[in-house]
């Protein structure tokens, strides 16, 4: 558990750290560390040089204006976990950030990180591919977005190049008449999702208007679950409905399932429908 | 002032500098000039060696000295068995420190870095060439001892490292005659021992004096001294062996490993001191794993649910080489456990030791005594099962009856004192036990599963008497001595053998003298770890430091009284007979007024100026106790358990733990060694687990996949005691570190298959993952 050696140059602006990567060969971004260091640890990642950004006041923090909260890549898991503003702006997030390993975690990991790490079993992906969130990020050629959907591409494969800085989540605020629920089942050793279901419901006269479902832990990246939402949409959220819809999460679970020594790759998709389920009939209650 | 301090929960001394980081522990030493090893390891579990290149490590930077298998074997023994079980055809096949030609688990040393920090050490390893021919590897204990298995040691033929028979009366009888017969194959999952702080070394040699100090994470220094000098040839006189702070052991820590010999070759050869820690993934590589048994249980009875006999064949896993102690696990302190609670006439063991290309297996908190009472209690529920009786009822039937001074069972021990049907009875009662089977019933016909579990145990530990552990083949004895030294103000510092690492004995030690002597109980300090400071004693593990230490303290406590009262009758112009004693006072009987105190007298005895005729100055004693029998601590544990039907997590709702341990120096203490004791013998039945893949590589290599039990995982867990004294101990107590772990395994294990018996389970392989619970209640369809 000793890294290899590596250098280390800490940023004081994004500008900076989009330059540092630029120059230095075989860099890495260096934000609260807890999913890097342990891959260096483990001689996983040899990166030549570090950048760190944790000090970059810039991308740090949470605004709320209108129907967009703006959180910064830099924001840790515990700021997420007990900010007043987002459990009224969108209270999913802190649901999710709270289940995040252990205290020790949440108070040095980063949203940015976590996105970026883009780990199957990290929560933070879901959480974002069903909010449909925008990434925004900073690199040699200026700024750019990219939608949630479209970020997370396979097993730790992102849509953002090696000379990009993530700088903001932008989420949208919860509007009126919608649920957010997260649902997690928690691998008994390291705490990430074994399974994991994130899901909004919008609800109109008694009725599903809009449904977004996102599974975590079963594919190796977070996986919409089209055809859970359309089951529900248009339908009355009981008790029926909601199992019923939530079966339908198989068809949106084609692709390999991950299969490890705790969980198979079967089991994970049979847990996907529980943890659908979970989380559908809490959004659906908290809808009203 | 003193106060009474026996039976009282005083806060644990140790305490103030663990939590605040204060301790010191092997890798807090740094001695100048300090050199660091790093340990290459086989990322194979059996391949032949066909060459080592080191030389492009040794030419790194920093690098000191590059070691192999090679250098080090010429030179030092191989590492030793210390525990010879007689009459079982024991194969002891050489471990040398370091692999030469062979290695037999991944893990096992293949050669070590010497360099001037651990990074460059470790870098350096990165550039050992080994080249490495794979060979068939075999995990399961069954299986190793199959014709086609493939073979580890030339000199131990189909992988058998022992065979070892014990009878009491007469089995096959029992179960041609009987009405009932269940069994089961059990499986004990190998376990890695989790201590917080990982194993170290640091190993100095001064070649001008030829003396080795060895700071070593150990939980027996004077047992490392002995094997340091066994090793290494090193007269014993010049190894002096430290242990200082030790973050936990759970038997992980008795061992004499490999490392620590790699360690102090490389000081002797470098002449710089040298350090070694382990990584936590490292130890988990190299670090001893508990359990690994086969079983195959049977269990006889007849119509009425008197049980009449029980028999087990077991393959006992020992991993690539013999640890240590590891024989002795599966036979000593498993196979002669069979009787339990209960008297049965009539009991078999036939152990299989087995080499496997894991890990070598010793002992791990509970060590053979978990997955004999597991044997047991899951036979006793099967004969429940079997019969359409309750679990309570046929464990009533069957318990041995009360007995103070002595009971035999048929395995040939004698129990000191034990009183089972009450223990039961105290559980059931404090528990609801009625109520809750009532409640059962309730809920399932809701679709609601709670299941319930009772454990009613007899253990054996306060290892024990010396002849008893030579007669079974162990190569040491197992007695302690204890040094009890007055200071001229009338401080107290107390000398021990053993080595406690996390118990608690600083505390219950002193409360020990304290209660004897009438000291303050601050005004004791206990004193232990350096073999140059203590008297020889053989260590803290088998729950024995209270019962066999904590004996010797108490033993010379007194001898100071004796000599005390001589002293007393002296200056008081009385005679010794005359003399009366309370609460460190002296005096002539019917006048505690003129009272000469334990201080005055430690005084007088230190100046030495008026002593009576023929004592000799100083207050002083020292013990060595060998206690007469082991001690046998029982209990009753209960669980609830709870089934979640969608995914197969069992929730623990509750956990009762009703133990017996003799009168309590400490009850707070001994509510902490209880409560840690279940958690950690919960772990395996839900969570916990080494899995290896047919290779031989450790898939839970890390705590990212090797699931220890959490504090979340647990409801506050209820404790209750009861006091049945050992006859034959000077305070009566017994042991108390292991007996959760003992009882806590089955207890919910059992509990669990109650949850699940309208779904026809009868039977799953431990841990009970939420996957394999799913597996197993979708898999029948009954009650879905
Ligand atoms: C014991 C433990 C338990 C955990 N449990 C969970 C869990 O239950 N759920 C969960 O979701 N996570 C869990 N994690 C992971 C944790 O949330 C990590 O902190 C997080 O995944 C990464 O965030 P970080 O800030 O630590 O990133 P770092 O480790 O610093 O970086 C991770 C990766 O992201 C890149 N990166 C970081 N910041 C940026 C940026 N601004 N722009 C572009 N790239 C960037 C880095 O270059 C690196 O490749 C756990 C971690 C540990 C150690």
């Amino acid at each position: 558990m000793y890294p290899a050696n590596v250098a280390y140059h800490r940023a004081s602006s994004v500008a900076e750290a989009v330059e540092l990567l630029a120059e230095n060969e075989d860099s890495k971004l260096l934000a609260g560390g807890h999913s890097l260091i342990p891959l260096m640890r483990l001689r996983l990642a040899s990166p030549a040089s570090l950048i760190d950004v944790g000090r970059i006041a810039e991308i740090q923090g949470i605004s709320v204006c209108g129907d967009c909260v703006c959180v910064g890549a830099l924001t840790t898991h515990s700021t997420l976990a007990s900010s007043c503003d987002l459990q009224s702006a969108c209270p999913i997030v802190p649901e999710a950030a709270a289940l995040i390993g252990d205290p020790a975690v949440r108070n040095r990991g980063t949203i940015g990180g976590n996105l970026a790490h883009a780990d199957p079993a990290s929560d933070l992906p879901t959480v974002a591919v069903a909010l449909g969130a925008t990434i925004k990020a900073t690199g040699p050629n200026g700024k750019r977005s990219i939608c949630a959907g479209d970020f997370f591409q396979d097993l730790m494969t992102t849509a953002l190049d090696d000379g990009e800085v993530m700088t903001a989540v932008c989420l949208p605020a919860i509007q009126a008449g919608q649920g957010m629920a997260y649902a997690k089942m928690l691998h008994p050793a390291s705490r990430y999702a074994v399974v994991s279901a994130a899901a909004v419901v919008t609800v109109e006269d008694g009725r599903c208007a809009a449904a977004s479902v996102a599974v975590g832990g079963v594919e190796t990246a977070p996986a919409k679950a089209s055809s859970v939402e359309a089951a529900l949409t248009g339908n009355a959220l009981d008790a029926g409905v909601i199992a019923c819809a939530s079966a339908a999460v198989a068809d949106d679970l084609a692709g390999d399932a991950i299969d490890d020594v705790f969980a198979s790759g079967e089991y994970r998709r049979a847990m996907a429908e529980v943890y659908v389920r979970r989380a559908l009939t809490s959004a659906a209650e908290r809808a009203g | 002032m003193t106060t009474r301090i026996f039976s009282s929960g005083i806060r644990r001394r140790e305490d103030p500098r663990l939590i605040t980081g204060k301790a010191a522990y092997t890798d807090d030493v740094t001695l100048p000039g300090m050199a660091y090893a790093a340990i290459l390891r086989s990322p194979h579990a059996h391949a032949r060696i066909n060459s080592i290149d080191t030389s492009a490590a040794a030419g790194m930077d920093g690098v000191l000295a590059v070691f192999t298998g090679d250098d080090i074997n010429a030179e030092f023994n191989p590492v030793p068995c210390a525990w010879l079980v007689p009459n079982s055809d024991l194969k002891t096949p050489a471990h040398p420190p370091i692999a030469s030609g062979v290695v037999r688990y991944q893990g096992d040393a293949v050669a070590v870095v010497v360099a001037e920090c651990r990074y460059a050490a470790e870098d350096a390893l990165e550039l050992i060439d080994v080249d490495y021919e794979p060979l068939p590897v075999v995990i399961e204990p069954d299986k190793a001892m199959c014709d086609d298995a493939p073979q580890l040691h030339e000199d131990a033929p189909n992988n058998q490292a022992f065979h070892w028979v014990m009878t009491g009366g007469d089995v096959d009888a029992a179960f041609d005659d009987a009405d009932v017969v269940v069994g089961e194959r059990i499986l004990h999952q190998r376990l890695i021992p989790n201590a917080m702080e990982p194993r170290s070394a640091v190993a100095q040699f001064t070649q001008a004096t030829g003396e080795l100090t060895l700071w070593s994470a150990t939980q027996n220094p004077h047992i490392a001294r002995f094997l340091t000098h066994v090793v290494t040839n090193l007269p014993e006189h010049k190894i002096r062996v430290i242990a200082p702070e030790v973050g936990g052991g759970f038997g992980s820590k008795i061992p004499y490993y490999a490392d620590e010999v790699i360690a102090i070759f490389c000081a002797i050869k470098t002449g710089r001191p040298v350090k070694w820690t382990a990584t936590r993934s490292e130890g988990y590589q190299s670090t001893i794993h508990g359990r690994d048994h086969v079983e195959d249980v049977e269990l006889a009875a007849d119509s009425d649910g008197n049980i009449t006999g029980i028999r087990a064949k077991v393959w006992a896993g020992m991993g690539a080489y013999l640890s240590t102690a590891a024989p002795g696990i599966p036979t000593i302190l498993h196979g002669l456990m069979y009787s339990g609670a209960y008297d049965i006439p009539n009991v078999k063991a036939d152990v299989y030791g087995v080499f496997n290309n894991a890990v070598p297996v010793d002992a791990y908190r509970g060590a053979g005594r978990p997955e004999a009472t597991f044997l047991v209690e899951r036979l006793v529920d099967k004969l429940a099962n079997e019969l359409d009786v309750d679990p309570a009822d046929v464990r009533r039937k069957n318990f041995i009856p009360a007995f103070e001074d002595g009971h035999d069972v048929a395995t040939g021990l004698t129990y000191d004192s034990g009183d089972f049907a009450m223990s039961l009875d105290m559980a059931t009662e404090k528990i609801g036990y009625q109520e809750l089977r009532e409640e059962q019933k309730r809920l399932r016909a809701e679709g609601k599963y709670i299941g319930i579990g009772i454990t009613t145990y007899s253990e054996i530990c306060g290892l024990g008497p010396s002849q008893v552990a030579g007669a079974v083949g162990f190569q040491g004895g197992l007695w302690e001595g204890a040094i009890v030294r007055f200071h001229p103000s009338g401080k107290v510092n107390v000398a021990i053998g053993s080595s406690p690492h996390g118990q608690g004995e600083e505390t219950t030690f002193a409360q020990i003298i304290s209660h004897e002597l009438g000291v303050d109980v601050d005004d004791v300090n206990i004193m232990h770890g350096d073999t140059s400071q203590t008297p020889m004693g053989w260590g803290t593990y088998g729950s024995r430091t209270t019962a066999v230490s904590g004996a010797a303290v108490a033993i010379a406590a007194r001898k100071i009284k004796d000599k005390a009262t001589q002293i007393a009758a002296h200056l008081l112009e009385a005679a010794v007979e005359d003399i009366d004693y309370e609460n460190g006072n002296f005096f002539v009987k019917g006048s505690p007024d003129q009272a000469k105190t334990i201080q005055d007298i430690a005084l007088m005895a230190n100046v030495a100026w008026d002593m009576p005729e023929g004592v000799e100055p100083g207050l002083e004693a020292s013990t060595f106790y060998d206690p007469p029998n082991f001690t046998y601590p029982f209990g009753t544990h209960i669980a609830v358990v709870e089934l979640d039907k969608d995914t197969g997590r069992i929730d623990v709702n509750r956990y009762l733990a009703c133990d017996d341990c003799g009168p309590q120096i400490n009850p707070m203490i001994v509510e902490g060694q209880i409560h840690g004791g279940v958690v950690q013998g919960i772990g395996p039945v839900l969570c916990e687990g080494a899995v290896y893949d047919e290779d031989g590589q450790l898939l839970t290599g890390s705590m990212l996949d090797y699931a220890l039990p959490r504090a979340d995982m647990f409801p506050e867990i209820e404790t209750s005691s009861s006091v049945t004294p050992s006859p034959h101990h000077p305070l009566g107590v017994k042991g108390v570190g292991e007996t959760g772990t003992i009882a806590s395994t089955i207890t919910v294990y059992n509990a669990v298959m109650d949850a699940l018996k309208p779904f026809g389970v009868e039977k799953l392989d431990m841990p009970l993952t939420p996957e394999k619970v799913w597996r197993a209640i979708h898999a029948n369809g009954k009650e879905n």
